[in-house]
């Protein structure tokens, strides 16, 4: 059978089960685009491409399927480039295809061409330059499995237009030749061995589980773990909901803002079970003093993870999916008392719990509110998705999550801008699930045309603007640590009209200005099926996140809110 | 003229200092763009590449990156992990220079008029180099040696005065097993 290059590349696409497609058409990749018509793959056409990558991401997140984008060369590429080094920082399986100008004009400075495989080369997991419409299988099928693999990631392929205008024989590889690319699945049995013997001996041991263990799906197992040894578990950003938030062993999230237990459970700990996690800086703070007393297990799918923050006295590279079940047989049956140590935690969970001040009446509304009236309202397979800065750590700390996979954010790159689409692609991944976006009023500016292709495909998503007139977090160090000085953080909460501009793009808009109206808008969003929602909560400018672990200082320097400082 | 005081180092790299230096040998797939890849992971992740020499090996598949790494910034672990990364790379082994036989080619222009030139001469032949261009005042002299004894040469050299220098970065290949020796009672010795 021939078929064209472009030909070749939707089928290849349409063999890897790509349903969702999330792309801007151009010149380069107009040729792809005509057999496009002719697919059953869902093509949702987004105004911005940087909305296509989050939207991959969203997908990918919400349904554990590689997130599928497409664009155009040139600038095109460099606009979906902050989303791929996003899902880079955060392991998220995303395939990104972008045009390019033919072969024959590659290298000349022609019209909307760049040097994407070289712009993209240390934010994607591997990348492709097509140079013949043979090698497209082949390619499509190495970088889906290059992105759904051992730790998972971007990858992109570059599609030369003249490549797409070429016929090639149609073919499927049978095997992928990447002998360079064997990802550890199985952990060492000694080192498990050896695992299970320190977990067995521990007094104060955590459970530190990050993305990874999301990545991977052992929700299932964490638990096991957690429960088989009656060891309290921290969930990272990356994280949260891995176990649920209502469970006795959950401690909810550790790091820059996490909560006081959290923190002082890692910190006093001496043993950190670590589960696909990095040992981020927003985690450790300064490294020399996190966890001083801890020796560490760390499982990790990632070799060069295991190690390069702390050094690991138990280090075990592998997919937590085989490895988690292997450490779990090799549990003693009757697990260590660690009672005094569980009441040590839960002495710091009844004196320290996360809370903020309530609004008084006649107050503006406070932003952790919404937060929580949003989690009430909110059923079991509810996503939430989130930008970046105080909203986000309001939403990791005041929603209540009870699944993996409920709660979509930018964690490692924090990407502002990051939830609108986002939230897009969740909803198009999981049309089942009621998808809200908690989201920043700097945050939302970024990407709100989005709310455009909304509208037009029919993906109904919510979005609460925790609008405080400010960049936030930028404003909260002003306040902390440059002396009030406020420094271009202030946006208005008036300009834009949000409600005006949403409508304009086709949504519902709300404004909320009183704590009352709060519970009856969110249902009446919830209410809403056929078009997007937002609702500008007009919130307190001088909340600020809190707990806080200054930059630079360890993690016993935790600030606690205002209201809690008194009784440490 | 020029002497070695003038030499402009490449990107501030500084000579290996011992124990901090490591020789890696790298078998990477022999595509396009291989190179830039290690090259960006190095700048990307702050480590320093002292010498690099690339070519293809006997299997046109392959080309062999012999590289020395400076571990200051990072542990020689997280270098070759990170490499590992590297979808096209498909192993790395240290090489242990008291395991290897290290080779490193050296062109130099060096000034030889009057009786410098039959010291230059004589350096040449105690050193198995070679006069490769001849000019009036200056001869352009090519040496294959192992890096310690191509340090000498320079050295030498530029007690002459060094107008160019151009060295190839090391190459090696581990050491080949040597038969067992055995003595008259059929003991190993």
């Amino acid at each position: 059978m021939k078929l064209t290059g472009a030909q070749a590349l939707i089928k290849s696409l349409e063999m890897q089960g790509v349903e969702t497609i999330f792309g801007l058409p151009g010149g380069a990749i107009l040729p792809v685009y005509d057999p496009l018509l002719d697919s059953p793959i869902r093509h949702i056409l987004v105004r911005h491409e940087q909305g296509a990558g989050h939207a991959a991401e969203g997908y990918a997140q919400a349904t554990g399927r590689p997130g599928v984008a497409m664009v155009t060369s040139g600038p095109a590429a460099t606009n979906i480039v902050t989303a791929i080094a996003d899902a880079y920082v955060d392991s998220i399986p995303i395939v990104v295809i972008t045009g390019q100008v033919a072969t024959s004009a590659i290298g000349s400075d022609a019209f909307q061409e760049t040097d994407t495989t070289g712009i993209t080369m240390s934010i994607t997991k591997h990348n492709w330059l097509v140079t013949s419409a043979s090698e497209i299988p082949r390619v499509v099928a190495e970088a889906f499995h290059v992105a759904t693999t051992g730790r998972p990631g971007p990858v992109l392929i570059d599609f030369p237009k003249d490549v797409a205008n070429q016929t090639m024989e149609w073919y499927w590889p049978k095997r992928l030749d990447l002998p360079g690319y064997q990802p550890t699945t199985k952990g060492h049995p000694k080192m498990i061995e050896q695992a299970a013997a320190i977990i067995a001996g521990a007094e104060r041991p955590v459970i530190y589980a990050g993305g990874g263990a999301m990545r991977a799906g052992v929700g299932g197992e964490v638990l096991e773990l957690a429960e088989r040894t009656g060891i309290p578990v921290v969930t990272t950003l990356m994280a949260r909901g891995i176990i649920p938030d209502s469970h006795p062993l959950a401690l909810g999230m550790p790091g820059m803002h996490g909560s006081y237990t959290a923190v002082t459970a890692v910190q006093r700990a001496d043993l950190l079970i670590t589960l696909g996690a990095r040992f981020d800086d927003r985690v450790t703070g300064k490294v020399d003093g996190f966890a001083p007393m801890a020796k560490v297990i760390h499982i990790d799918v990632d070799p060069a993870e295991v190690g390069k923050v702390r050094r690991a006295d138990i280090p075990i590279v592998g997919d937590l999916r085989s490895v988690l079940p292997e450490l779990i047989r090799r549990l003693p049956t009757t697990p260590r008392d660690i009672a005094p140590w569980i009441e040590e935690i839960r002495g710091w969970q009844q004196r320290y719990p996360l809370s903020y001040k309530a609004s008084e009446s006649g107050r503006p509304i406070k932003p952790q509110y919404v937060v929580e009236r949003i989690s009430a309202a909110a059923d079991a397979e509810t996503i939430l998705v989130s930008g970046v800065g105080q909203h986000q750590m309001w939403a990791s700390q005041y929603f209540k999550f009870e699944r993996p996979n409920g709660w979509i954010n930018s964690g490692g790159l924090g990407t502002m801008g990051f939830a609108v689409p986002a939230a897009i692609g969740a909803k198009v991944g999981r049309p089942g699930s009621t998808v809200w976006a908690v989201d920043g009023d700097g945050c939302f500016q970024m990407t709100a045309q989005e709310l455009v292709t909304a509208s037009a495909e029919g993906i109904p998503i919510k979005v609460a603007i925790l609008n405080n007139g400010y960049l936030g977090m930028v404003r909260q160090w002003q306040e902390m640590f440059y002396d009030e000085r406020y420094s271009e953080v202030y946006l208005s909460p008036d300009l834009p009209d949000y409600v005006k501009w949403v409508e304009a793009m086709g949504g519902v808009g709300f404004r909320v200005e009183e704590e009352s109206e709060v519970d009856p808008v969110i249902e009446k969003a919830n209410q809403i099926f056929d078009r997007p929602v937002v609702i500008d909560f007009r919130v307190d400018t001088f909340e600020k996140v809190y707990p806080m672990v200054p930059a630079g200082s360890t993690n016993d320097e935790i600030v606690l809110p205002p209201h809690q400082q008194g009784e440490r | 003229m020029t002497d070695r005081a003038n030499l402009v180092p490449i990107g501030g790299i500084r000579t290996p200092v011992e124990g901090r230096h490591h020789l890696l040998s790298v078998l990477v797939e022999n595509r396009a763009g291989v190179l830039a890849r290690v090259a960006l992971l190095f700048s990307r992740r702050g480590y320093n590449i002292y010498s690099l020499a690339v070519a293809p090996t006997d299997d046109e598949r392959f080309s062999r990156l012999t590289m020395v790494v400076d571990v200051e910034t990072a542990t020689l672990e997280q270098i070759t992990k990170q490499l590992h990364k590297l979808i096209n790379v498909i192993k790395i082994s240290e090489v242990d220079p008291n395991q290897a036989v290290e080779y490193e080619c050296m062109l130099a222009t060096v000034t030889a008029e009057g009786h410098n030139r039959a010291k230059v001469m004589e350096l040449v032949e105690l050193y198995d180099g070679e006069i490769v261009d001849v000019g009036v005042d200056l001869l352009t002299l090519m040496f294959a040696l192992p890096p310690g004894r191509l340090d000498d040469v320079e050295a030498f050299l530029a007690e002459f005065g060094l107008v160019e220098l151009q060295r190839t970065g090391r190459i090696a290949l581990g050491k080949l097993p040597k038969p067992v020796r055995r003595t008259k009672r059929g003991k190993v010795s």
